[in-house]
């Protein structure tokens, strides 16, 4: 806790366990964050991921396991005496200090000299240099997440948490701040902890990105990576869309799968196959997905081709359009189409083909739920998520 | 105030209203004012026409009896003459309140503390019985005071075993005994003011301080403490000033070394009629009620409670 420690130390949670009661919110949970990582922690709600925030900052005790900052066991001591800062989901700035104070709050406990000239530049930082006589209450919720921001990070901990900072905010003050603090993050080299469920805010701003579900990590990785090759149907659904069909495996050609998805062939990477032999999802990210007129040969000879669907709705959005495509055996397959003006544009009732690279396939187990992760369909459909 | 400034900016800054919103403000300002008026009324029949009668009836003859009559001789005198006369009970009065508040402050803080946060689903339980002894009356309370209290009581006889107290020591007929009535009295003024003041602190603002480094008593005595205040406050003016002018406790649990203003005024209206004298007595409590309240609020920062 020496002063001038500036830069982060690396997290690692091991085994990490959090029951109420008989329900484990956070189950036997392994995570590890190197130094000055930018990490999200992304999941729907009710996932535990504030209950993982509150055991790193010591105001959950982990029912079983271990964790540790920077090599030290961390998981026993007193919230007051980790290297560690929160800010905290609902701000929680107190109410009875102004903004000066809140910020300096952290200093002051710590016996801290030159408080005022840390204050003013944290201020600045945050872009807040004229509020510091204000109360809270008198600030805007952008301007309260910085200085809840600021409250935090001025005591330079060596992981900083942050439990879904922008979740109140409307979407265009949400873009700024998001640039804003992968800035910050950039500038002062603290390992960040940035709790989510917002995908896109996930992907844009995270080093790494572990999705979490049900109390444990489905998958964690570089954001391209986890959306390109998904582990399981929770995550191909969760971040962005997937298109899963039913499939079986049929044979293996040096690094390519030969499926049989309802009666037509498709090869898919060997490399982003969950599964080798049996049942499967095929999946592939709607806008990987380019549509032909029915039987017209489109793209190259080895694209992965399903035909015989029928254009059952087009909505357009601007950038592009969406093609709701029912297939033969009944279900409905999403298509995001670039408006780039160059190609034919389908009506409702037409005949079409889908194609796409086969590169881009991937294969999921088919034990697992192909809606797993789905927040449309679980709000149309009343199932609960995951 | 300030809060008042920031919205005076904000119209400002939406261009001011225009002339159709001025006219809609005035009228919702009438409608106020309308609002206003029954309890007006009220205070204007049942507390200033009193009080004025009150101030009046300490400035008339104390020479006049309730058979004479009395005459509006604008007696200044009557109120310095009850001042030198009674100012050991003025004192005593202020010091018994005094540390009557103080001993409800440290009992009642822990109290109103683990109802608000650590009673879990025994909190109603425990409010119920905090009020529970408004369910009988205040003199029967403090008569059984008396009798806890009393020279062959529990209480006493223990004391006597442990060699606390001496041999011929009692409580009762002490100011212990009427500080201890008192306390006890208005224990409950000083506990509801208190839980609800605390019951409304968001515990995650502690738990926010103890993540800046703050331990356990550093956070009680920078975030709960400061945000309890307007509950104490509350409290303490509550406790003290219905203590202050009490005379049961003093009556009941005292002897006459103990009398407080509030007998001597029940003394001076109820036996001796002296009606002036009486009169003034109790205006000049008030007046040194309402400069000690006022000093304290502006001491204690909390000028949005008067
Ligand atoms: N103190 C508690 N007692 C009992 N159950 C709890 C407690 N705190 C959390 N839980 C449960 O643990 C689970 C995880 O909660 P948590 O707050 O970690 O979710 P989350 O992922 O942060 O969700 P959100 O995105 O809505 O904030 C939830 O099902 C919740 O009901
Ligand atoms: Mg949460």
């Amino acid at each position: 806790m020496a002063d001038g420690r500036s830069a982060g130390a690396d997290l690692t949670l091991t085994g990490v366990t959090k029951r109420f009661g008989g329900f484990a919110a956070v189950d036997d949970l392994d995570l590890e964050v190197a130094s000055g990582q930018f990490f999200a922690l992304l999941g729907p709600s009710g996932c535990g991921k504030t209950t993982t925030l509150r055991m790193v900052a010591g105001l959950e005790e982990p029912t079983a396991g271990t964790i540790t900052i920077g090599g030290d066991d961390i998981g026993r001591l007193k919230p007051y005496k980790r290297p560690v800062n929160t800010v905290f989901q609902n701000y929680a700035l107190f109410p009875h200090l102004n903004i000066f104070e809140n910020v300096a709050f952290g200093l002051r406990r710590r016996g801290v000299k030159d408080v005022k000239s840390q204050v003013d530049d944290m201020l600045e930082l945050v872009e807040l240099g004229g509020y510091a006589k204000r109360r809270p209450a008198q600030l805007s919720g952008g301007q309260q997440q910085r200085v809840a921001l600021a409250r935090a990070l001025i005591n330079r901990p060596q992981v900083l948490l942050l439990d879904e900072p922008l979740g109140a905010l409307d979407l265009k003050l949400r873009r700024q701040m998001q640039i804003e603090l992968k800035r910050i993050q950039t500038e002062v080299g603290i390992t960040f902890i940035h709790v989510t469920h917002d995908q896109e805010e996930a992907m844009t701003m995270a080093d790494t990105v572990a999705v979490m579900n049900k109390g444990v990590i489905e998958q964690m990785g570089a954001p391209a990576d986890l959306y390109d090759n998904p582990a399981t149907t929770f995550v191909s659904n969760f971040l962005g869309q997937s298109n899963l069909v039913k499939a079986s495996i049929l044979d293996t050609h040096g690094d390519a799968l030969v499926v049989d998805v309802q009666g037509t062939r498709i090869a898919a990477p060997v490399a982003r196959a969950r599964r080798t032999d049996g049942q499967v999802w095929v999946g592939v990210r709607p806008e990987k997905v380019f549509l032909g007129a029915a039987g017209v040969e489109e793209g190259s000879y080895d694209d992965n081709v399903l035909p015989s669907g029928t254009v059952t709705d087009v909505s357009f959005i601007g950038v592009s359009t969406q093609y709701l495509v029912k297939m033969p055996w009944g279900q409905e397959l999403t298509v995001f189409e670039q408006n780039t003006g160059a190609r034919e544009q389908f009506r409702v009732g037409d005949k079409v083909d889908l194609h796409w690279v086969a590169a881009h396939t991937f294969l999921l187990d088919a034990d697992q739920d192909a809606h797993a992760g789905d927040e449309t369909y679980a709000a149309l459909s009343g199932a609960p998520t995951a | 105030m300030s809060v008042a400034q920031f919205g005076g900016q904000v119209a400002a800054e939406a261009g001011g209203p225009g002339a159709g919103e001025v006219e809609q403000e005035r009228r919702r300002g009438r409608v106020g004012y309308l609002l206003l008026l029954p309890g007006l009324l009220w205070l204007v029949i049942f507390f200033l026409v009193p009080t004025v009668q009150l101030v009046a009836t300490g400035l008339y003859d104390p020479n006049g009896s309730l058979d004479t009559g009395y005459a509006m001789t604008w007696s200044f005198s009557n109120y310095w003459d009850v001042l030198v006369q009674y100012q050991e009970q003025f004192l005593r009065s202020f010091g018994y309140a005094l540390i009557a508040t103080i001993a409800c402050i440290f009992l009642g803080y822990p109290l109103s503390y683990a109802i608000a946060f650590k009673a879990g689903r025994w909190k109603n339980l425990m409010l119920v019985l905090v009020i529970a002894p408004f369910f009988t009356s205040f003199l029967v309370r403090t008569l059984a005071w008396k009798s806890i209290l009393s020279d062959n009581g529990l209480i006493v006889e223990t004391l006597k075993t442990l060699q606390l107290i001496p041999e011929d020591g009692r409580l009762l007929a002490t100011p212990v005994a009427v500080v201890t009535g008192l306390t006890y009295n208005f224990l409950p003024f000083m506990v509801l003011p208190l839980y609800a003041s605390l019951e409304k602190i968001d515990p995650r603002l502690i738990e926010a301080s103890k993540d800046l480094y703050a331990s356990g008593v550093t956070s009680f005595r920078k975030v709960t403490l400061p945000l309890s205040a307007p509950g104490l406050v509350a409290g303490t003016l509550l406790t003290f000033i219905p203590a202050a002018g009490d005379y049961i406790n003093s009556e009941l649990l005292g002897t006459p070394q103990q009398r407080m203003i509030g007998n001597v005024i029940d003394n001076l209206f109820l036996v001796q009629l002296d009606y002036p004298a009486a009169a003034a007595s109790s205006v000049l409590l008030m007046v040194a009620i309402v400069c000690l309240v006022v000093f304290y609020v502006r001491r204690a920062g909390t000028e949005d409670l008067l």
